[in-house]
């Protein structure tokens, strides 16, 4: 196979990939890597410009930022043009999927989006460079901290360094009260709370006692204070614990115990083993000789592997032989990034570079290291473990969102109905103005012979008058607004959280980890995804790698690899007679290939399979840990040495398993040297250098002189990256890359995860060359990275290919069902990936993302032109509506005959136009446009499919893909991921899901819910979500519905405008805070419409959130008609019956509190779908508490309305009108109920029918066929 | 509201099977939230069942409550307006302030049924806001309730103290407690009017102190009402304990008296009203009741109706949801 054919797309892809941007690194190198994270608009870039900002190398990027900018403003001058009225056709797109593109305009869509993406884009991008190294890295050129060592009072001459005293509370006891207030206050809701108890304050105004009216707003208070105070003592007193723990420090010439908060930047410390770091300290010195130490990282992000750290080989030998270091550390600035540190230092006149390997943090651990000798940089407050305590930014719930839209809605209610009696009070007073002095009821003035004789009393002339009825009814409506909502809410969350934490099916007895909830806000989102974006590694997939196939020297072995047979082993390494090295993990090898492997060194064949073996063990950064096991009597153990491999990365695992199978084992790795077991015998490699993993390059390399001088540099990497700088003269290599390059294809096919490995020798002077460079790179403090990479590319080219090596990631266990469950709900899922096309389409299908019946869109072009046609053409092929065409009948067909679009190889539409204007002078207009345009086609195009992968995608890019569908459309989405890549992913989505796995917690840290595996997604957004959304939904109508039908009786019964309450005060207060909060907190917890059997089996019903069913527009007017009528019920029925009668206004009120109480009660109780016992004594039992609380309240002489609910339960009357109250109040609603479920039944109600009748199959015997819903 | 009976207790099918980790949550039919629970559904059966239910429930009690309210015999007589002189009929408020004015005002009122005793006498007044926020807070429960508190008058402006100290009891409700009184005959012989038990015991035993007596009461400025006997403590002045019960709407009832003997029908009372009290000012209209009682009450017809009303709609919804549901079933 020639590799010219233009037969395979990711072939030739790579290739003008890498070939486009190594074009761009000659003239802008740093912004080279940018350009590979950019994404679809063009603000991101003239954000990035900040963060890059490299001096030298920001010419040509500036330049190119200035046509940016102009480009922009070119873009909205059209963009004015174009689009006169975006913004009514939102509204609509959050109809059904299939039916949306009609409803959108192609202009539309050309003009909102980006801006908007630009927006957002910046936001993210802004919040990085909070955390972001490159900032910090220009300011620690200006102004490095000096730290001399074992010196510091020198150290710290101007006292701008931190002790390391920690302190976490917030408050101490002075500052604990205004403090606490202070931030209480920050809540809109408290603050309205304090407007309107002021209010009540003013003499004119005070409608509720005075006391009573701070009664609600002190105890919320009160409660949240000394829950926050019980917080801060435990942080008080952890704080005590953790400041007073003790460590060694040198102390005139000794090492002595010294108290943590004690140690100060300079000193000099002595760590023992297990013990934790007491701050952040560059290693000088360890107690093995070449300086390694090993630590766990666990406290810090979570991955329980051992972590390597070396001291320089300079200080080290120091330290080993006794001698005493004093030199000067130049580090940055303290910052929270856990995984860069640049510093250089000065020690007998030699200066060296100190890196991320030198550093161990505070709050780690020191494991498998005797001692550790170290030079504290940073403590207490400043180092990075405590900078990094911060928490990732909270998201709002979509419902909350809405919920704030009806809000004001209420407000508008509330001032309209205080506007109303206070015009009410205008005219009353103006119509009685004469009588006001003698009305025995108002009495304007005093009729005193005292000094007040003629004065006026409380009045203060008709408008102001007005003006104070409208505040003081202002405060009586206040409960209109549902402060208690909030806290409702919270409560309610917490509760459910609670359910889900708990949830057993959600926990993974793998990892031993349970289900987290890690935002407490956005609970009832999970009921309304619509798009759910995937990772692909360690999500779908387990991240357990598994080595299958190998192709080395172009020929494929392991294509009949067989389990790891142990007898086969035993009988090979018997033959071979060499010693044995006891793994972890048994590898199954290929016989074959270990018998090449067991031939004399000699031939091509031979010499590649060796060194190839050679770089899976050598090449990567895994630490060999011996465990020598004492010999127990099973044969095959005896003499034989444990050997355990720690590393990040579990492909490296896999490799170096797979070579010690093989015969090369890996037994010692130093900061200086490796050594490796090549069977039997010992072989001590000198590490010159070591180029890490990086995104950019996709590769890694290492340089390794052996024993006998030779120099070779060994490589392993990505296909895409390797397989273009190789030495590609000769015709057997050419040979080998076509070969391999089929083998790959064949491996990625297959869904495994491919690596290339290469090596080459080094000529002296190409060593010579390199190391300087090296040197130089690696000790300087700007841009090391950069400088890095610079160096690297110097030595990795004409690379001889030796094979290449495939993983096995296996599929997670129910991720297809999963995946089939999630589309039978109606939602979409995208899987992003950084793998290739095949190895995506092929794990597609074994997790029926992909199925047969589907067809396949697949877009793959490499300039812009082939992806706008590519998708054009797909567009109108399958009828995707882009512009005016309305045809609904076509539109459903095309939804019925699902198909599924993929976009591989940086074809991401939006990115390929930008690379175009990167290079064009003067960008156009019409060039604009374009871009514009295959966003809006990608969009069309992706959102009428089912399926969509994302291959070859960056981080960065993964976040846009979010963010091009969060922007267009009204629809929910969800980030699930669990690697560093994820991200910005995760915060991005509305939901961000984190899965605890094999790499790093990072992920688990900024999501918003974390689990172990991706079937849980299943139970927590079908079973839970569906349930949060309806209980929550519910919860907020119920509580408008409650408040207000509460307000709405107060509001007719104005006396003559002058708004009395007939209820007495307290009862007032305790009706949203102690007569009906509790059931619906309940309710709000605990009620469940169906049961998450119907749920899992009939994944359709999730469609209810979709279409938002539990909370919409339409409901709250409902909601409110009805609350409408039942107040007006409330309000008249006791009106009428007690029309010309005795009965005084503390009855009244006392009826009218009963009977509000129990009316929302069993309303409340009539929507409940499930009771249990928790539910009916909350209900009835706040019935009870309010009778019991009348009571209390009615058996207090001094208030007026003593004794009344006594005389009120004598009398038959009472007991007949609140009887009629409820029926009449729900009546309306009792029968709408009825109506709806006989003859419109939803979906869910048809479904309950089934599993409740199903239940009880003798009941009725009749419609149990109905559940098929 | 219909409730179906029926718990599902959903097998705890895995509970053992894993305890290896402490980690895992502990299997409880409370956290997996599978606790027995009761699932009501409205199925057609139950709506009807709950609308014939309702039914059968309202019309006896509406039934009942009609039946009632119509034994009760209510004479209501209003003399607001007739018991003003026609010399002074076009300026009522001149006559009512003026202190020189006879007040007196004869009246007779036809029993239509007889009336069991005890016929209880109202006094209804009309557009009296007694519900007013203004007034309905001008009072002092704790001068009202004992001696110690008397000086207690914050509330009670702008009628809370004299000058000769603080009035007791002070506020617009007491300033203005009402003031005609009535005195019945029948056939020439007088008709007692008692006055036992026309306040809550409640109200005299705890809220109105036996040890309060009422001063400075009326004695300056713009006179509202009724004076009080200051040698009789507030306990026991009933009237000003009815009226200190402020009506919850502005169209309300007094409790004034009760007459102890049967009433006649056809017999002609005599009614002498000193007619003192001055609603020509608001235009408030004065009426004299005379009524029976029975269970529910006074007379009262729209209970009964009510209910009568809402048992039969509901046992025509009854009817048309299985009309329904025989035509044109699921």
């Amino acid at each position: 196979m020639n590799s010219d054919e233009p037969l395979l797309p990711s072939s030739q892809g790579p290739h003008t990939r890498v070939a486009s941007s190594s074009c761009l690194r000659a003239n802008s190198s740093s912004s080279s890597a940018n350009l590979d994270d950019a994404l679809c608009d063009i603000d991101l870039r003239v954000a990035d410009r900040v963060s890059v900002g490299d001096r030298d190398t920001s010419n040509s990027f500036d330049h190119s930022k200035q046509q940016f900018n102009s480009a922009e403003s070119h873009f909205f001058r059209q963009f004015l043009l174009e689009c006169p009225a975006p913004k009514g056709r939102r509204l609509v797109s959050w109809g059904t999927m299939e039916l949306q593109h009609e409803y959108k305009s192609s202009a539309f869509e050309i003009s909102r989006a980006p801006s908007r993406v630009q927006e957002k884009l910046n936001k993210s991008q802004r919040l990085r460079h909070r955390s972001g190294q490159l900032d910090d890295n220009r300011l620690n050129q200006l102004n490095p901290r000096l730290i001399y060592v074992d010196d510091p009072r020198k150290t710290n001459d101007k006292f701008e360094f931190t002790g390391n005293e920690i302190r976490t509370s917030k408050y101490t006891l002075i500052t604990f009260l205004p403090k606490n207030l202070f931030i209480q206050f920050h809540r809109v809701a408290y603050l309205y709370f304090l407007a309107i108890v002021c209010l009540n304050q003013l003499p004119p105004l005070a409608v509720f006692g005075r006391t009573v009216s701070l009664f609600p707003l002190l105890f919320v208070l009160c409660v949240t204070a000394i829950k926050d105070g019980y917080e801060d003592w435990r942080r008080h007193r952890s704080d005590r614990n953790e400041n007073n723990r003790e460590a060694l420090v040198l102390q005139a010439g000794q090492f002595r115990m010294k108290k943590w908060k004690k140690i100060r930047v300079g000193e000099v410390v002595k760590i023992l083993a297990d013990e934790t770091i007491p701050c952040d300290v560059v290693l000088l010195g360890t107690s093995d000789p070449s300086g390694l130490a090993y630590i766990q990282t666990m406290n810090l992000d979570g991955e329980s592997n051992l972590k390597t750290r070396f001291a320089r080989q300079e200080t080290a030998a120091t330290v080993s032989e006794g001698g005493i270091i004093l030199g000067l550390i130049r580090c940055e600035q303290p910052n929270r990034n856990i995984y860069e540190f640049t510093a250089n230092m000065e020690f007998k006149g030699q200066r060296f570079s100190l890196s991320q390997s030198n550093i161990i943090l505070r709050g780690c651990q020191l494991k498998n290291t005797d001692w550790v000798i170290g030079v504290v940089v940073y403590a207490g407050q400043e180092t990075k473990a405590m900078l990094n305590s911060a928490a990732s930014p909270s998201k709002r719930s979509r419902l909350e969102s809405y919920m704030n839209r009806e809000t004001l809605w209420l407000s508008v209610f509330l001032f309209v109905m205080c506007a109303v009696v206070a015009l009410g009070m205008g005219l009353w007073l103006q119509r009685h103005h004469d009588e006001l002095d003698i009305l025995p009821y108002y009495r304007k003035r005093y009729f005193t012979r005292g000094e007040d004789n003629g004065k006026p009393f409380k009045y203060y002339g008709i408008p102001m008058e007005t003006f104070f009825s409208f505040l003081s009814s202002i405060i009586v409506f206040q409960i209109m607004i549902p402060i208690s909502l909030y806290i409702t809410m919270e409560v309610v969350r917490l509760g459910q959280s609670y359910f889900m934490i708990e949830d057993r099916h959600l926990y993974d007895s793998l990892s031993g980890s349970r289900f987290q909830c890690r935002s407490l806000n956005i609970n009832e989102d999970l009921g309304q995804i619509r798009y759910i974006f995937s990772d692909k590694t360690g999500t779908l997939t387990e991240n357990k790698m598994e080595f299958r196939r190998a192709s080395v020297f172009g020929k494929n072995y392991g294509a009949s690899l067989t389990a790891a047979d142990p007898s086969q082993d035993v009988k090979l390494s018997g033959t071979a007679g060499r010693k044995r090295w006891k793994l972890k993990s048994e590898t199954a090898v290929d016989s074959e290939l270990m018998e090449i492997l067991h031939k004399t060194l000699d031939g091509d064949e031979r010499i590649t399979a060796h060194e190839f073996f050679l770089t899976l063990a050598a090449c990567n950064t895994v630490i060999p840990m011996l465990n020598i096991s004492p010999p127990s009597g099973n044969e095959l153990s005896e003499g034989v040495e444990a050997i355990e491999y720690q590393g990040e990365s579990p492909d490296e695992l896999a490799l170096v398993s797979t070579a010690s199978a093989y015969g090369y084992t890996l037994c010692e790795r130093t900061s200086g040297h490796i050594v490796i077991d090549v069977n039997g015998e010992k072989l001590r490699l000198d590490v010159l250098g070591l180029h890490e993993f990086d995104s950019v390059r996709k590769r890694m390399s290492v340089v390794i002189k052996f024993p006998n001088g030779s120099v070779k540099v060994l490589v392993k990497g990505a296909d895409t990256s390797i397989l273009s700088i190789l030495d590609e003269d000769t015709i057997r290599g050419n040979h080998l890359k076509c070969a391999t390059q089929g083998h790959l294809k064949e491996y990625s096919s297959e869904g495994l995860r491919t690596l290339v490995v290469a090596a080459r020798d080094l000529s002296d002077a190409e060593l010579e060359e390199w190391q300087s460079r090296y040197e130089d790179a690696s000790t300087s403090l700007t841009d090391r990275a950069t400088k890095l990479r610079q160096t690297a590319a110097l030595i990795e080219c004409n690379l001889n290919l030796l094979g290449a090596t495939a993983i096995e990631d296996k599929l997670q266990e129910g991720v297809p069902e999963t995946i089939e469950s999630l589309r039978q709900a109606g939602i979409k899922v995208w899987v992003l990936t950084g793998d290739k096309q095949e190895t995506a389409i092929s794990i597609g299908l074994s997790c029926k993302l992909l199925t047969t019946d589907m067809q396949q869109i697949i877009i793959n072009g490499n300039s812009e032109e082939q992806c706008r046609s590519l998708l054009a053409n797909a567009k109108a092929r399958y009828g995707v509506k882009g512009a005016n065409r309305k045809s609904p009948n076509f539109e459903r067909k095309m939804s019925a005959d699902t198909n599924y679009c993929e976009i591989p190889d940086d074809a991401n539409v939006s990115y390929m136009p930008r690379r175009h204007l990167q290079k064009e002078e003067a960008p156009t207009c019409s060039s604009l446009a374009l871009i514009i345009d295959g966003n809006s086609l990608l969009f069309d195009l992706a959102t009428s499919c089912r399926v969509v992968i994302c291959c070859r995608v960056a981080p960065l890019q993964k976040a846009g893909i979010v963010d091009l569908i969060k922007s267009r459309t009204d629809d929910m989405t969800l980030a699930i991921g669990d690697g560093a890549n994820d991200v910005s992913m995760i915060q991005m989505a509305d939901v961000g899901v984190g899965i605890c796995g094999q790499e790093g917690r990072q992920a688990v840290m900024a999501s918003d819910f974390a689990m172990g595996q991706f079937r849980f997604l299943k139970k927590l957004l079908l079973v839970h979500g569906h349930w949060n959304y309806q209980r929550v939904g519910y919860l907020v109508l119920y509580n408008f519905y409650r408040n207000a039908v509460f307000v709405l009786m107060l509001f007719i019964l104005c006396a003559a405008f002058s708004t009395t309450s007939a209820l007495t005060d307290w009862s007032s207060v305790f009706y949203a805070v102690i007569y009906t909060s509790v059931p619906t907190i309940f309710v709000g917890i605990l009620d469940k419409d169906l049961s998450h059997r119907t749920l899992l089996q009939y994944p359709k019903l999730y469609g209810a959130g979709h279409r938002q069913e539990s909370y919409n527009l339409h409901l709250f007017w409902i909601t409110m008609i009805d609350t409408l009528w039942q107040s007006l019920v409330l309000f008249y029925i006791p009106v009428y019956i007690y029309k010309e009668s005795t009965i005084d206004i503390w009855s009244m009120g006392s009826l009218w509190t009963i009977a509000v109480v129990i009316l929302v009660n069993v309303h409340l109780a009539m929507d409940i779908h499930r009771w249990v016992f928790m539910t009916h004594a909350a209900v009835w039992g706040s019935i009870v508490i309010t009778y019991a609380c009348m009571v209390v309240l009615d058996s207090i002489p001094v208030f007026p309305n003593y004794w009344t609910i006594y005389h009120l339960a004598l009398s038959p009357t009472y007991w007949l009108t609140i009887c009629l109250i409820i029926i009449v109040a729900l009546l309306p609603r009792f029968l709408l109920k009825a109506v709806q479920q006989t003859f419109w039944p939803s979906d869910i109600q048809i479904a309950r029918e089934a599993e409740i009748l199903r239940e009880r199959p003798d009941y009725l015997g009749l419609r149990a066929d109905q559940g098929s819903g | 509201m219909s409730f179906k009976g029926g718990t599902s207790s959903e097998g705890s099918t895995d509970s053992a099977a894993t305890k290896k980790s402490s980690k895992k949550p502990k299997y409880s039919k409370f956290t997996q939230q599978e606790l027995p629970a009761c699932k009501p559904i409205l199925t057609p059966g139950w709506v009807i069942t709950t609308f014939i239910a309702v039914g059968i429930v309202f019309i006896p009690i509406g039934l009942a409550s009609l039946f009632a309210s119509e034994h009760v015999v209510e004479i209501v007589h209003r003399y607001d307006e007739d018991c003003v002189p026609s010399d002074y009929s076009d300026n009522a408020l001149a006559y009512i302030q003026s202190t020189e004015t006879n007040k007196t005002c004869k009246r007779s009122i036809t029993v239509p049924k007889q009336m069991k005793s005890p016929v209880y006498i109202y006094y209804e007044l009309d557009n009296f806001y007694q519900n007013h926020r203004r007034y309905v807070k001008s009072r002092s429960d704790k001068q009202l309730r004992s001696k110690a508190s008397e000086s207690d008058t914050k509330d009670c402006d702008p009628e809370a103290v004299s000058k000769n100290g603080p009035i007791v009891p002070c506020g617009l409700i007491a300033w203005s407690l009402f003031n005609d009184t009535y005195r019945f005959s029948v056939n020439n012989s007088i008709l007692e009017v008692s006055k036992k038990e026309i306040a809550w015991k409640s109200d005299q035993q705890y809220k109105f102190g036996s040890d309060v007596y009422p001063k400075n009461f009326q004695s300056e400025g713009l006179i509202g009402g009724a004076k009080l006997n200051e040698s009789i403590p507030l306990s026991e002045q009933v009237d000003l304990i009815v009226w200190m019960r402020t009506a919850a709407l502005p169209t309300f009832r007094k409790l004034y008296g009760k007459i102890e003997v049967d009433l006649e029908a056809n017999d002609e009372i005599s009614v002498v009203i000193q007619n003192n009290y001055n609603t020509y000012s608001f235009d408030g209209k004065k009426k004299l009741v005379l009524s029976t009682t029975s269970w529910i009450g006074g007379k009262n017809d729209f209970l009964g109706v009510a209910y009568l009303t809402v048992g039969g709609l509901c046992l025509f919804l009854a009817i048309s949801f299985m009309l329904i549901y025989v035509f044109k079933p699921r």
